[in-house]
């Protein structure tokens, strides 16, 4: 039969579904009818020969159904007649469907998100016109993708191979819009930035080559969406306005599309502003080929340009550079890579964990899929009867199989649906997520077509999967058999393989809570450790000057008035002034050297010190303990000896011990002999777990730094105190922008690393646990239904509570038991591990040990509650009269 | 009753066409014709016949009109298209074959060998 005749009955079957079976239903009572008439002839009363012909017919409602199937076009009906029955089994039991359907919604759910960040990060991550084709120049011997402005201008200017060249820089600059000052991050484009890329604007318009006429020739600013959205409330009257960068005038003339944030995944920018208003944010020279200021340089392919072309073609203007400036450029080497996260510098990491946690949450799925399969069979067995039952009545087995897929299926498409929605809140929450305050870094993750597409996938799949289960086991069934004797009795101890899977999913659930239990006492820990300063009761106040336009010989003047400014603050303690904090987001370093190194290279420094410029306050308002020597004054300054103060492990190693290192001195890289004149405890400088680190501090007067850090000593609410901060600077200099946090906000830092992991390893402990809990549900629930009739009998017999459960359940049990254990071994051997990550990690807690125990015990209880229920509610009369 | 044989699988839709071929028939009547044909040597359970009946109207090898008995019931009555026809004679060909290959194979003797 062709198509359109199948579509022409499909659709008289839809529209005239009810007028066809009343017509098979006329026709076969025609029969009938037709039949008692002869029967009645040879001489049959009326009734008895209308009885006759009902037997001979047969099994009325189900020719009925053959018909309706015969006549074709009847798909859906059927489908939807499964699916009813389908919704009445599942109802019946409540308690296995939530089970079941939630199971599949943290699975599918862990795979939707997995799916998504993957799918935005790595496989779309801009939703700009021929994204495939968009690479950035990079150069893999030296993994970045820095060039010179008259580098990127040949290179633009010289290859065959790109659509249009364009580059970026960023940068982070003060915004003044005449209210509220503010940290911006800035991307510097070319000219051609936005055509290049294919990004019309949402409001007014963008900048285009045409609107270059060298250095500073184009103060224009472009808002991203975000930024107009959040800092301008969606004013579209703020095209043609004026604002400042660094002091600097730009005119606003357009707003960006709304998904667009720059070429870079994670990082998320205000504004772009042309390249050739550089000067407003950097020293660097656009016109000296050695400084290699310009972040990136990328555009699209051409169209049919492989990328060992695009390379080919580079490397070719790599040789020029070479002939043309051997000094300044030197032989270059190149190639193209994706953009959106850096090359392989963070692609390189993102890909191999991302492609890790897919397969991890694949596994996830699989092995849920597995517990789900038991769990079917369990009730394929209860069910037993029931499919014999159909089986004799005339049902076909096709029949009884694809009512057990639509549950199946049914059970996967809601699981899917939920864990989708799920997914989908814990997303917005991602997107939303700023890690690091201080960074514009975000992980826009929005889940598009191919997010929804997948999640539907793997439900279909995942409901075909567990659905299978119990296939062979409905084939096999001999409706005789059961119908006289009861229960299926095959089976018994073949289900090692289940077994074995059970306790290696148990063993990981366990290794999993322990070490999270761990991770979190640790990561509790640490928040009250010694971290050579006092983070109680202090505020952080950082900013650099030059975002409000000071230059280098102002800086120290104006440090010294806010300094002075804040800690005429009522209720403040004390202020001190630094270029960085410890814990902080910058960490400055260098290398320093005996006093008698001559050769000042890596190799022969002592050590790579943490480097922080002080006030003579500093040490008193961080809290830092000074242990011997002086602290700094305010004449340690440029006409002073250089001087400072260093940390134990500094002393100890410099000078091999703290009493030799006071009075003595030692050199930094640029050859300056520093004298030591105090010394501090050693404290946390990088991150919380390391080892203990050199460090010293620098009289600021010395060496004066923009970058301004203040910690403020007080305590009163940081509230309040904050906003009178707010208002101090703001009287001193409007268009300083400033940014002001509790010590503890600042540390946040350094605190990301130990928090995702304790977060990841919850999350991963939940799905542990979610495994083992249905896994054991399903075993626990699979071996009372086959048993039921033998628990009856020992209930019969006069059995005791204990004696059952110990019957019905100690296998169980006894996986549990011996997963539990494996699993907390195995966890305390992986908490080794977890100390390089979260500080102070120790599986040797009391608490950690008698946690995880008692979570596995709930944990069994909790799987294993239904099935203990129904094996001490075994009634034996009503079994035995059954069977 | 004479011994009645079950019919081959796949058997019935021929008996089925051939019965039609005679005349327009109802379903009832097409068990008749069928049973009168094949001398009642041929056994069909009644209500598998419209399952039967369904799909060949379906495939478009009869077709079905409402129309009154010889006693005055209404019925559905069927008869051949033209498809139906063709079929039949094709059916009938395969079926001469066959028969005849499986009458000649069991027929051999051991010198015919």
């Amino acid at each position: 039969m062709n198509l359109a005749s199948y579509m022409r009955s499909l659709a008289a079957k839809l529209l005239h579904r009810e007028q066809i079976a009343e017509e098979v239903d006329e026709e076969l009572r025609a029969h009938i009818q037709l039949r008692a008439d002869d029967l009645q002839r040879a001489g049959m009363a009326r009734s008895e020969a209308e009885r006759q012909a009902r037997i001979e017919f047969g099994g009325q409602e189900r020719f009925k159904e053959e018909c309706q199937e015969a006549l074709g076009g009847n798909f859906l009906e059927i489908a939807l007649n499964d699916l009813r029955y389908a919704v009445r089994m599942l109802r019946k039991t409540p308690g296995f469907t939530m089970a079941a359907i939630f199971t599949l919604a943290l699975a599918i759910g862990a795979n939707a998100v997995v799916f998504s960040v993957m799918n935005s990060f790595l496989l779309h991550p801009f939703k700009l016109p021929h994204a495939d084709r968009l690479y950035a120049v990079w150069r893999p011997d030296v993994r970045d993708a820095h060039e010179s402005y008259p580098d990127y201008l040949d290179l633009r200017d010289r290859n065959r191979s790109f659509e249009s060249l364009a580059a970026f820089n960023a940068t982070e600059a003060g915004m003044n819009t005449g209210k509220e000052p503010f940290d911006a991050w800035i991307m510097e484009g070319s000219g051609n930035y936005f055509d290049a890329l294919g990004v019309r604007p949402y409001l007014g318009r963008v900048f285009h080559a045409s609107d270059e006429h060298g250095p500073d020739s184009a103060p224009y600013i472009v808002l991203s969406y975000g930024c107009w959205h959040g800092r301008f409330h969606d004013d579209p009257a703020v095209i043609g306005s004026t604002i400042q960068l660094n002091k600097h005038p730009f005119t606003i003339i357009g707003v960006t599309q709304p998904g667009f944030h720059g070429t870079l995944v994670f990082f998320n920018v205000d504004g772009f502003v042309p390249l050739v208003n550089h000067a407003a944010f950097g020293q660097d020279d656009p016109s000296a080929r050695k400084d290699r200021w310009v972040f990136m340089a990328l555009g699209r392919l051409k169209e049919g340009v492989t990328t060992a072309q695009a390379t080919a073609d580079l490397n070719a203007i790599g040789s020029y550079f070479e002939k043309t400036y051997p000094k300044e450029d030197g032989r270059m080497r190149f190639t193209v890579a994706r953009p959106g996260l850096y090359g392989d510098y963070l692609g390189g990491p993102v890909t191999a964990f991302m492609t890790g946690l897919m397969l991890l949450s694949g596994l996830i799925l699989l092995a849920a899929c597995a517990n789900l399969g038991s769990l079917f069979a369990s009730r394929a067995a209860d069910r037993s009867r029931e499919v014999a039952l159909r089986l004799a009545l005339g049902s076909t087995r096709t029949r009884i199989l694809r009512g057990l897929f639509t549950e199946a299926v049914l059970i996967s498409l809601m699981g899917g649906a939920i864990g989708l929605l799920g997914s989908i809140v814990l997303l917005r929450a991602l997107s939303a997520w700023q890690p690091m305050p201080r960074f514009p870094v975000q992980m826009p993750v929005n889940p598009d077509g191919y997010v929804y597409a997948v999640a539907l996938l793997l439900s279909l799949v995942s409901g075909f999967l567990f659905g299978a289960v119990p296939v062979r086991q409905v084939l096999r069934t001999n409706p005789y058999e059961i119908v006289k004797l009861g229960g299926t009795r095959s089976g018994g101890r073949r289900l090692a393989a289940r077994d074995l899977l059970l306790v290696v999913q148990i063993a990981i659930c366990a290794v999993l809570v322990t070490a999270s239990l761990v991770a979190v006492r640790g990561l509790a820990r640490s928040l009250h450790n010694d971290f050579g300063f006092d983070p109680e009761n202090r505020i952080v106040v950082d900013t650099d000057l030059t975002m409000a336009g000071y230059s280098s010989d102002q800086v120290p003047a104006m440090q010294k008035r806010i300094q002075d400014a804040l800690a005429a603050i009522p209720g403040v303690e004390s202020v001190g002034l630094g270029d960085g904090v410890p814990l902080g987001e910058n960490q400055p370093d260098s290398n320093v050297f005996r006093e008698d190194t001559a050769n000042l290279i890596s190799a022969n420094a002592v050590a790579d010190a943490n480097r922080f410029d002080v006030s003579p306050e500093y040490l008193h308002a961080a809290g830092t303990n000074l242990l011997a020597g002086r602290g700094f004054t305010w004449h340690d300054d440029q006409h002073s000896p250089l001087v400072a103060i260093v940390n134990q492990e500094f002393a100890r190693r410099m000078f091999g011990s703290e009493a030799k290192a006071l009075g003595s001195f030692f050199k930094t890289q640029e050859g300056k002999r520093i004298q030591v004149v105090g010394i501090v405890e050693t404290g946390k400088y990088n991150s919380l777990p390391e080892d203990p680190h050199t460090a010293m501090f620098l009289p600021i007067l010395q060496r004066p730094s923009s970058s301004t850090w203040l910690i403020v000593h007080s305590d009163q609410d940081p509230q309040q105190l904050g906003a009178a901060i707010r208002s101090t600077l703001h009287n001193l200099d409007a268009a300083l922008p400033v940014s002001i946090r509790t010590r503890f906000q600042v540390m946040d830092f350094a605190f990301f690393g130990p928090r995702m992991a304790t977060i990841s390893l919850g999350v991963l402990g939940l799905m542990g646990a979610m495994l083992s809990i249905t896994g054991i549900f399903g075993m626990a629930a699979y071996s009372i239904s086959k048993r039921l009739k033998e628990l009856g009998i020992r209930v019969a017999l006069g059995a005791k509570r204990e004696e059952i459960l110990q019957a019905a359940l100690g296998r169980a049990f006894r996986l549990l038991m011996f997963g539990s254990v494996a699993g907390l071994l195995l966890g305390i051997l992986a908490s080794r591990v977890l100390a390089l990550i979260v500080y102070q990690a120790t599986p040797r807690d009391p608490l950690v040990l008698a946690g995880a125990v008692i979570a596995m015990l709930l944990l069994g209880l909790l799987a294993t509650w239904i099935p203990a229920q129904r094996a001490l509610h075994v009634d034996p009369v009503i079994l035995l009269r059954e069977e | 009753m004479p011994d009645q044989a079950q019919i081959l699988p796949g058997t019935l839709d021929l008996l089925i066409l051939k019965a039609v071929s005679l005349g327009p028939l109802h379903g009832y009547g097409v068990l008749l014709r069928i049973g009168q044909i094949s001398g009642q040597a041929l056994l069909i359970e009644q209500g598998a016949l419209y399952p039967a009946l369904f799909r060949l109207v379906r495939q478009g090898l009869l077709k079905a009109s409402w129309g009154t008995s010889e006693n005055n019931r209404r019925a559905k009555f069927y008869e051949l298209t033209v498809a139906g026809r063709k079929r039949l004679r094709e059916e009938t060909e395969g079926w001469n074959r066959l028969a005849a290959a499986i009458g000649s194979a069991l027929s051999a003797r051991p010198e015919e060998v």
